[in-house]
């Protein structure tokens, strides 16, 4: 399962590493760190958000090694996407490689291809693609339409968006 | 009674429908106290002159058997510099590269001290800010609504209708024959190319219809809100423009499926110009078939209004023509 950990790591050299050693030890799958270097918390500790894949038994077992190393654990969740976007894309939608779009946005780890329908009608025609990607949070979406614009113009495809969101 | 006279500049489709809403008016014109007299109407091929009114029934059946309109090889500017009268309404077609006839008409007009009202683009997209000088200079009246929207007010609705309000943006559909297009695309499951063809064939679309389908025509519309409404000063230039010639019937179709059409839709505000086909909720007030036009104007104060309209066609554009002339001519 994919789930979100707050931690707080105090602002000596080292504590990144006491921090990743057990996600390593308890072989999770580490999506993103999101490292709030400006922020402070009133504890004087950093804030970092991180995203994680791991069997539901080891989340406690995490949480306790953390713990041993000194890292406080703010709070633990299921990642939950809560923003969504649908969009569709028009061109050499397959053979510019669709999975490589799809990849470039599930890489992130805060955003996800989630529905994808294609319409290929020949080899030398337009293809059409209508894909929804979900997303924590409405920054991070924009993050992820950010990356799908810059894919859509090298690879030459027309990206329609929802008349609500800013082009 | 207050007589207005006036040429025609341009007497195709919008000149002519400009002559039978004159014709179809002249009672109610004059139930309000104006008779409008028309003392010259020009074509590219030269002008019929009578500074005593030339007769608009004999002007369009001339134009319909003959062609032309021309008795005289006299020429736009001649007439408004050696003609007396105080509105020039100039109707001849848009051309965005150099503003065309049009605007040296409309230079001449204001240099003579005369009021113009247009449905030409063209001169408003390059020369705004020259035009707007030119006619403050002479004091001269200068109205456009027909230039945005056909029939439908969205210029004077956003300044005058809704004064005092702030504008925030607008977002439409600005351009009939693109709608058309898209709709019949997703109705008929039909292609690009095939659509197109049929819209030629109708009369919707230009036989070169590359200033509709490729987000121009509604480009310049924006250029024109974008300096009449926001007060900015800008041209086409600044406009990102992405057309709809690359759009399928399988992505309007899969659209449509999960609740949506596409749409050729042009946004303004302070901070951008856009046009670009995007996806549009099927019962969102903007998502209006066949070539009707549609415009939402976000204010400051009275949030969202939205008008819908015809965006072509001559009496629906000259029906924008009267109402300025009115504005101008009818509380004096």
């Amino acid at each position: 399962m994919r789930i979100s950990m707050d931690i707080e790591l105090k602002d000596v050299p080292g504590q990144m590493l006491l921090a990743l050693q057990p996600l390593s030890e308890c072989k999770a799958n580490l999506i993103t760190v999101l490292h709030h270097h400006q922020k402070r918390t009133p504890r004087k500790t950093v804030p970092v958000q991180l995203i994680l894949e791991t069997r539901p038994e080891s989340i406690e077992i995490i949480k306790a090694k953390l713990e041993e190393n000194g890292i406080r654990v703010v709070r633990v969740g299921e990642h939950r996407f809560r923003e969504s976007l649908n969009v569709v894309l028009i061109g050499h939608v397959v053979h510019t490689g669709i999975q490589d779009t799809i990849d470039e946005i599930d890489k992130t780890g805060f955003a996800e291809v989630v529905d994808l329908s294609l319409s290929m009608p020949g080899i030398n025609l337009l293809s059409s693609a209508f894909i929804r990607i979900d997303a924590v949070c409405k920054e991070d979406l924009q993050k992820a339409l950010n990356i799908l614009k810059e894919v859509s113009a090298k690879k030459d495809l027309l990206m329609v968006l929802p008349i609500d969101i800013q082009a | 009674m207050k007589t207005v006279c006036c040429s025609i500049l341009g007497f195709g489709a919008i000149g002519q429908g400009v002559a039978e809403v004159l014709l179809m008016k002249r009672e109610y014109l004059e139930s309000i106290g104006l008779e409008v007299k028309v003392v010259a109407v020009v074509d590219s091929k030269g002008a019929t002159v009578n500074p005593q009114g030339v007769d608009l029934t004999d002007c369009l059946s001339r134009k319909r058997t003959s062609g032309t309109v021309a008795l005289e090889n006299i020429t736009g500017v001649e007439v408004i510099r050696s003609i007396d009268h105080e509105l020039v309404i100039e109707t001849t077609p848009t051309n965005i590269k150099t503003g065309g006839a049009g605007l040296q008409n409309m230079l001449a007009a204001f240099q003579t001290g005369k009021d113009v009202i247009t449905s030409n683009k063209g001169p408003l997209t390059l020369k705004y800010r020259e035009l707007m000088e030119t006619a403050k200079a002479s004091g001269s009246n200068f109205r456009f609504e027909a230039t945005v929207g056909g029939s439908m007010p969205v210029i004077n609705l956003a300044n005058e209708v809704l004064a005092g309000n702030k504008v925030i943006s607008i977002k439409g559909i600005l351009n009939g024959t693109c709608n058309y297009i898209l709709t019949r695309m997703l109705e008929e499951r039909a292609s690009y190319t095939d659509i197109l063809a049929e819209s030629m064939q109708l009369g919707i679309a230009e036989t070169d219809p590359t200033y509709d389908v490729e987000g121009i025509d509604t480009a310049c519309k924006l250029v024109i809100l974008a300096n009449a409404i926001f007060g900015l000063d800008v041209t086409f230039k600044d406009v990102k423009v992405t057309g709809i010639t690359k759009v399928t019937p399988e992505a309007l179709e899969m659209a449509y499926e999960r609740g949506y059409v596409i749409k050729l839709i042009g946004e303004v505000s302070r901070e951008r110009i856009h046009v670009a086909p995007r996806l549009v909720p099927i019962n969102h007030p903007l998502a209006v078939g066949g070539t009707l036009n549609v415009a939402s104007v976000d204010t400051e104060l009275a949030g969202e209004i939205t008008v819908t309209g015809k965006g072509a066609g001559p009496v629906e554009t000259a029906s924008a023509i009267l109402s300025d002339l009115i504005a101008i001519y009818g509380n004096l």
